[in-house]
């Protein structure tokens, strides 16, 4: 579903990727662990179009279809979704016509109507429920004045409607105690299916014992120097990263 | 001959016209002196930094029109809010059109300046309003008082309740190739009385027009206004707002100004205090493009204690556009507890795009609470790009963005039909058409 071959980006002038190489087929989930500064936010927003970084060198297929080239929505219309791990605050736009507007340019892109007003409402109320949302929260102005639990468990949400192909996670566990952490989880492991795939990035292994990973990378200074099963990430926890970069050496 | 000299000596052919015996004759002479005085302002005057007069005053405006128009209703209908669930107040090139308009004398008064002007049983309500709020040392106001003669007049006795909204709608037809109109309103809302009403001024093709308006409001005690300002004229129109306000204890006065449209728009925009526990609110949404210049100058004269004021203006600029913001708060020694809020947002869509910002307060009481802020920035890109990730498209998500930054101020507007009316034009000025009404 994602191949990444050879990803070179920077961000002014400064090269942050240097040489990225990643599979991901439909039906798996990845974790992307790292120390801080090692590029994980980079790659995810790359993946996901944003203009602010430079693509270098290297390829992103989607499918088979280079996608680098694309602008943001059109990736974003061809299945690809980015849990933000800081989401922007709208003021003036509440979380109900944010998703509609979502839902419906996703749509129209597709030459398809607009989703009729009773799916969609029935939709809003089946996945807010998934995430036991407050129907409150759902008229409410798009993450303002949210706490940090109540933006990811929207972001959420926004996934679960959004029903994407590829669902990246960026750090979806920061800001969050532990009820909220199983309720995100345990949203994410529900919309889990053969034809989609999972690519969770992190700092902790915490958010893997709920969202168990079949692949996990670490990623270290620009580059995957190492891959292994969900045992690594226990390994990362208990060891930290030094051990990787004596490796390395 | 420069327009000055021309409307100085058709002032004398226009006097003629007039009882000589009346008080208004002294009014009038008055006035023109002090245009004669001071002349067009121009950009050496502080208030007048940021605007320029001079490129339309080189129009060879006519200043009386020499024909009598008249417009069809369905060619104008999408001008107005609502076809029969408004009194409308129509004008014509400055006459007023009695085809176009639904006026009343029924328990409140919806009708013409000029009645006022002229007739007797009016008088004592001309000596007691007319021309006494309005600056008298102000040129251009000056200007309109030395040649008033249209415009509406609108008397809420006290107790009563407008039943609908009031339109006061001016048109120019072109016929003319250049015309200056000067239209006059005078407002009394009584104690208690409780009104809306909408004004626009709107041109019906692309000669071009410099309006120069003068709105006298009287609020008495406890009296209830709501005032909106529609903007959104041709690029060749030229308008410049003076808008006075006297409001008595306990009365609530807001005022908010649309303006997305016309070439050079100036709002003069006053609000005077003659009373305690006073509420005066004033808004504005701003979205221009092409070198399309808005200036907002405002006054709210805080000079009785315990009186409330909210200023609310944002203003989006794109292309080589202009805007000016200057907002004064004067706060008397006599005024304590003031509490005085004002605001001003603004987003430069583009590079070449101008916004002249300027909080002006003045204050003379020592336990106030006064505030203001004021911001210029551009779209936010994070922002740009957590909306696009979602899928939608650049230009929706501009028009999202923009929408959400004016929509405090859309979500005050009190008439549903006037919500949705401001809506609607915002998204054609952002080209896009929204799912949904915020």
């Amino acid at each position: 579903m994602l191949s990444i071959k050879n990803l070179h980006a920077s961000v002014e002038d400064k090269e942050i990727l240097k040489g990225i190489n990643l599979e991901v087929k439909a039906g798996e989930v990845h974790a992307i662990m790292g120390p801080n500064g090692a590029g994980k936010s980079t790659l995810s927003s790359i993946i996901a179009g944003n203009e602010n970084y430079e693509v270098s060198d290297g390829e992103i297929f989607l499918d088979g279809e280079e996608i680098s080239e694309l602008a943001p929505e059109e990736r974003a219309h061809k299945g690809v979704f980015l849990s933000f791990q800081y989401p922007v605050e709208i003021p003036g736009v509440s979380v109900t016509n944010f998703i509609k507007t979502a839902i419906n340019e996703s749509r129209k892109a597709k030459g398809l109507e607009d989703m009729p007003a009773n799916e969609m409402l029935k939709k809003i109320r089946e996945k807010s429920e998934l995430l036991e949302m407050d129907k409150k929260f759902l008229s409410r102005s798009l993450n303002e004045g949210f706490s940090g639990g109540e933006k990811k468990r929207n972001e959420i949400f926004q996934l679960a409607m959004l029903e994407p192909k590829l669902a990246i996670l960026d750090e979806t566990d920061s800001g969050l105690d532990i009820d909220a952490l199983r309720i995100v989880a345990n949203g994410v492991n529900k919309l889990k299916s053969k034809d989609n795939a999972v690519v969770v990035i992190t700092h902790y292994q915490r958010l893997l014992e709920y969202i168990v990973p079949d692949f996990v990378h670490v990623l270290m200074d620009g580059k995957i120097v190492k891959s292994g099963d969900a045992s690594l990430a226990l390994e990362l926890e208990e060891k930290g990263y030094d051990w990787i970069k004596a490796e390395l050496v | 001959m420069d327009l000055k000299d021309k409307l100085l000596s058709s002032y004398i052919a226009f006097e003629e016209k007039f009882d000589m015996d009346s008080n208004l004759h002294e009014v009038r002479n008055q006035a023109i002196k002090n245009f004669e005085n001071k002349g067009f302002p121009t950009k050496k005057e502080e208030a007048w930094k940021y605007t320029s007069l001079n490129a339309i005053l080189k129009n060879d405006f006519s200043v009386f029109p020499k024909h009598e128009n008249a417009i069809e209703f369905k060619d104008v209908k999408k001008y107005f809010l609502h076809e029969v669930d408004t009194y409308k107040l129509v004008f014509i090139d400055g006459k007023f059109s009695s085809f176009l308009s639904s006026t009343t004398h029924e328990g409140i008064d919806v009708c013409l300046l000029s009645s006022v002007l002229t007739k007797p049983k009016y008088k004592p309500t001309l000596e007691t309003y007319f021309n006494q709020i309005a600056k008298k040392d102000e040129t251009l106001t000056s200007l309109n008082t030395a040649f008033a003669q249209e415009g509406a007049f609108i008397n809420i006795p006290k107790s009563k309740v407008a039943d609908k909204p009031i339109e006061i709608v001016y048109f120019s037809t072109g016929t003319e190739a250049a015309l200056m109109v000067q239209p006059r309103n005078l407002i009394i809302v009584g104690e208690n009385a409780h009104v809306q009403i909408i004004e626009r001024h709107q041109s019906l093709n692309s000669n071009p027009v410099l309006t120069n308006s003068v709105t006298e409001i009287f609020a008495q005690k406890r009296a209830n206004v709501d005032y909106y300002k529609i903007q959104n004229d041709v690029q060749t129109a030229n308008l410049i707002d003076n808008t006075y306000i006297a409001q008595k204890q306990e009365s609530r006065v807001a005022v908010h100004t649309f303006s997305f449209g016309g070439n050079i728009t100036r709002n003069n925009l006053n609000f005077y205090h003659q009373g305690e526990r006073i509420d005066s609110t004033l808004k504005g949404i701003t979205i221009i493009g092409d070198k399309q210049h808005v200036d907002h100058f405002t006054l709210v004269h805080h000079a009785q204690p315990n009186c409330e004021s909210h200023q609310n203006y944002k203003g989006i600029f794109g292309d080589s556009s202009t805007g000016v913001f200057n907002g004064k708060i004067y706060v008397e020694k006599e005024a304590q507890k003031t509490d005085a809020f004002q605001q001003n947002n603004n987003i430069l869509v583009s590079e070449k795009a101008t916004i002249n910002a300027k909080p002006q307060l003045e204050i003379f009481a020592d336990d106030v609470k006064c505030s203001h802020g004021c911001t210029i920035g551009q779209l936010d890109e994070t922002a740009m790009f957590y909306m696009q990730q979602r899928g939608i498209p650049k230009k929706e998500a501009r028009a999202l963005l923009m929408y959400a930054f004016s929509n405090e101020v859309i979500q005050s507007i009190k008439i549903p039909e006037l919500k949705q009316r401001i809506t609607k034009i915002i998204a054609n000025k952002l080209g896009v058409k929204m799912g949904f009404e915020l």
